[in-house]
């Protein structure tokens, strides 16, 4: 059987049990808790296995070991940076949200400021965010497609898009946030057992040794002992180690304030169980990065690399596939056939995951943010609110296609930071000062949420990554209005949400918003009045 | 049957004035010591994980010839450097919930079981 029709039959098995599992968790969905919060009623362990399926998307998969592949130790600060963050998360973020929220983001910031201005921007911000994301999920299946079907034609990485876009909104609008997060744990069990065979296989073949690897890596890439050493990708002039240090800057910070991690934390009953989820997450996604570290330099080691090779013009994203396909015994071979297309099963199912989850995340904002509070002034019934959520999965997954189509030239791991920078500079500022500065109010939130977004969004839209030729994959190269040197634009925009913020607060006066930090404060340290598990 | 409490928002303004048993649990000595020993693990610890990791970035981008020095075989200082982050990055994942554990919840139920029976609610 060829490695096509073997994708397409894992894939549709794939697909089966999630549809099942979704068919069978929609029929709890009867509140609006059970909907967007799965009732609370997830554990600790479940919930980070869940996370880890949502973090762990295609850009941690294809993108990360993909520019290692290329760019060899610079690839590397991807995932140091992707876990590091995860500090923050627990130690600032977690249990505080946990305790003091709701459903969205944006009910954590509006505890204590006026519903609609804060709301709107939240609910904006969360929007934007997960639409980057989701275009560097779907950027990953079109690649997928090429490679697997082995047709280049815009029509059936179209009709690709198309499919999973479709699928997502089955998956959010039927299954609700449990549905999405049992779909989460399956593929999170399936992305780490596929990648402990691809690890150990690859391992194998260097006799488990970790050195013979890195150096068959450095000789293979033809770049020598230089590919193992940072500073190839970005160590060539000072705007690039800016860039690097930009880079990272919103690597650590961005998670904790990515939208649909953030709801996550709402799944389970206590804010104990917030923090023993964060704990495997951590356990599980660190053993993930390690490992992809083995498939990047796995990759170069073993496969053709070079200019006009299939992974460099995929900018990495088909590395870890190709990779699956050479250690099962190569092009042509069973045991390759095989094990590309597990592993290319595996990683639709991550993208289809991935986006179920960032699609919910967006819906249940514009459902419960801009339609009940802001739109019906908290009028609305809660099966009016679940509606909208369902209508908006639909518009949300439509945009993201639209988009998805002309980015397909860029790397998922690069799209993803995009994502990152911006939740670091949009939304962190404004949840960090919410839980911990008593004076902060309702200017300083919609101050710090839209300067940070329209500060972050613009840079990028000056950056040579959406004009110009300098990058040679930039959305239109053809034209230039290129003049912000860097690609990501965090080491400015960051410290620019931190600055509207704080600048919103000291201009106004609400002493209303200080008064509620009180509860606040002592809810989101003790629990007390917090949200309950919904019993059935 | 739900047990969600729904709280009414006021879209116009603020959420409604809130319970003023939180003032009361806000000035509790339980609560500020809680608070106290929440803020002295976290902040300086978010401040030296921070502090290690930039200087990772930093060291990666400025300091060519001493992350390039090779230790066994291939495996250079770069990548021993990079693998300590994953490592501190467990370890202080497990320091973090061990002093939780050991110096915080307890607090935190106390605090909670106090609001939960003024609520008329009794333990959950």
């Amino acid at each position: 059987m060829s490695s096509e029709a073997l994708s397409t039959i894992l894939f549709l098995v794939i697909v089966g049990i999630t549809v099942a599992i979704t068919f069978w968790a929609s029929r709890q969905n009867q509140t609006a808790a059970d909907y967007y919060a799965a009732g609370r009623n997830f554990s600790g362990f479940q919930n980070g296995l869940a996370i880890s399926g949502d973090y762990m998307s295609a850009a941690s998969f294809l993108g990360i070991s993909g520019l290692i592949a290329l760019a060899g130790y610079d690839g590397f600060l991807y995932s140091i940076g992707f876990l590091v963050a995860w500090l923050v998360a627990l130690l600032l973020i977690a249990e505080l949200l946990r305790n003091s929220g709701r459903f969205t983001m944006a009910d954590q910031l509006a505890f204590r400021m006026r519903q609609r201005p804060v709301r709107t921007a939240a609910a904006t911000s969360t929007v934007v965010v997960s639409i980057f994301y989701l275009l560097a999920q779907m950027v990953g299946a079109g690649a997928l497609v090429t490679l697997l079907l082995g047709v280049e034609g815009d029509f059936a990485k179209g009709l690709t898009i198309v499919v999973v876009g479709a699928l997502m909104v089955f998956y959010v609008t039927v299954g609700g946030m449990k549905g999405t997060t049992w779909v989460q744990i399956v593929k999170a069990v399936l992305l780490i057992s596929g990648t402990i065979l691809i690890t150990v296989l690859v391992l194998a073949k260097f006799d488990f040794n970790l050195s013979s690897l890195l150096g068959a890596a450095a000789d293979n890439s033809g770049k020598g002992e230089a590919f193992l050493q940072p500073g190839l990708k970005y160590g060539a002039t000072t705007t690039s180690q800016i860039d690097f240090l930009s880079l990272g800057l919103a690597l650590v910070l961005g998670t904790a304030g990515l939208p649909h991690i953030l709801i996550r934390f709402y799944t389970v009953p206590t804010a104990k169980d917030a923090r023993t989820s964060v704990n495997w997450a951590i356990g599980i996604i660190g053993g993930f990065y390690l490992m992809s570290l083995v498939l990047g330099f796995g990759a170069a080691a073993l496969l053709d690399t070079g200019p006009g090779s299939q992974v460099a013009a995929t900018t990495g994203n088909l590395a870890s596939p190709l990779l699956a396909q050479e250690v099962g015994g190569g092009d042509g071979t069973a045991g390759g056939a095989i094990l590309l297309a597990f592993i290319s099963a595996v990683a639709f199912a991550t993208i289809l995951a991935v986006v179920a989850g960032l699609t919910l995340t967006s819906a249940s904002s514009v459902a419960h943010d801009l339609y009940a509070t802001v739109w019906k002034r908290g009028k609305a019934s809660e099966k009016d609110e679940v509606k909208v959520a369902r209508i908006a999965a639909f518009v949300i997954g439509g945009i993201a296609i639209a988009l998805a189509i002309p980015a397909q030239k860029l790397n998922i791991a690069f799209l993803v930071a995009l994502a990152f920078a911006v939740a670091a500079s949009a939304n962190l500022p404004s949840l960090l000062y919410n839980l911990f500065w008593p004076r902060f109010n309702t200017r300083g939130a919609v101050w710090a949420i839209y300067g940070g977004l329209i500060v972050c969004v613009g840079l990028v839209f000056f950056s040579p990554v959406v004009s110009g030729p300098e990058t040679g994959t930039a959305l239109f190269a053809d034209h230039d209005w290129s003049w912000f040197p860097l690609s990501n634009p965090g080491i400015i925009s960051i410290p620019a949400g931190f600055f509207f913020g704080w600048l919103g607060t000291v201009t106004s006066k609400e002493p209303e918003a200080e008064d509620q930090y009180t509860e606040l404060e002592v809810r989101s340290l003790t629990g007390a009045g917090s949200e309950q598990a919904v019993v059935h | 049957m739900s047990t969600e409490t729904p709280r009414a928002p006021e879209p116009h303004g603020h959420l409604s004035r809130h319970d003023p048993i939180y003032d009361e649990l806000h000035e509790s000595a339980d609560f500020i010591e809680l608070r106290r020993r929440f803020r002295r693990f976290v902040f300086p610890t978010t401040a030296a994980f921070l502090s290690w990791y930039l200087l990772y970035v930093v060291m990666s981008n400025w300091a060519d010839d001493f992350m390039s020095k090779q230790v066994v075989g291939h495996i250079n200082v770069a990548l021993v450097f990079g693998l300590l982050q994953f490592a501190s990055t467990f370890l202080i994942a497990w320091l973090y919930s061990r002093y939780m554990n050991r110096n915080v919840d307890a607090l935190a139920r106390d605090v909670e079981l106090r609001y939960n029976e003024r609520q008329g609610g009794g333990v959950r």
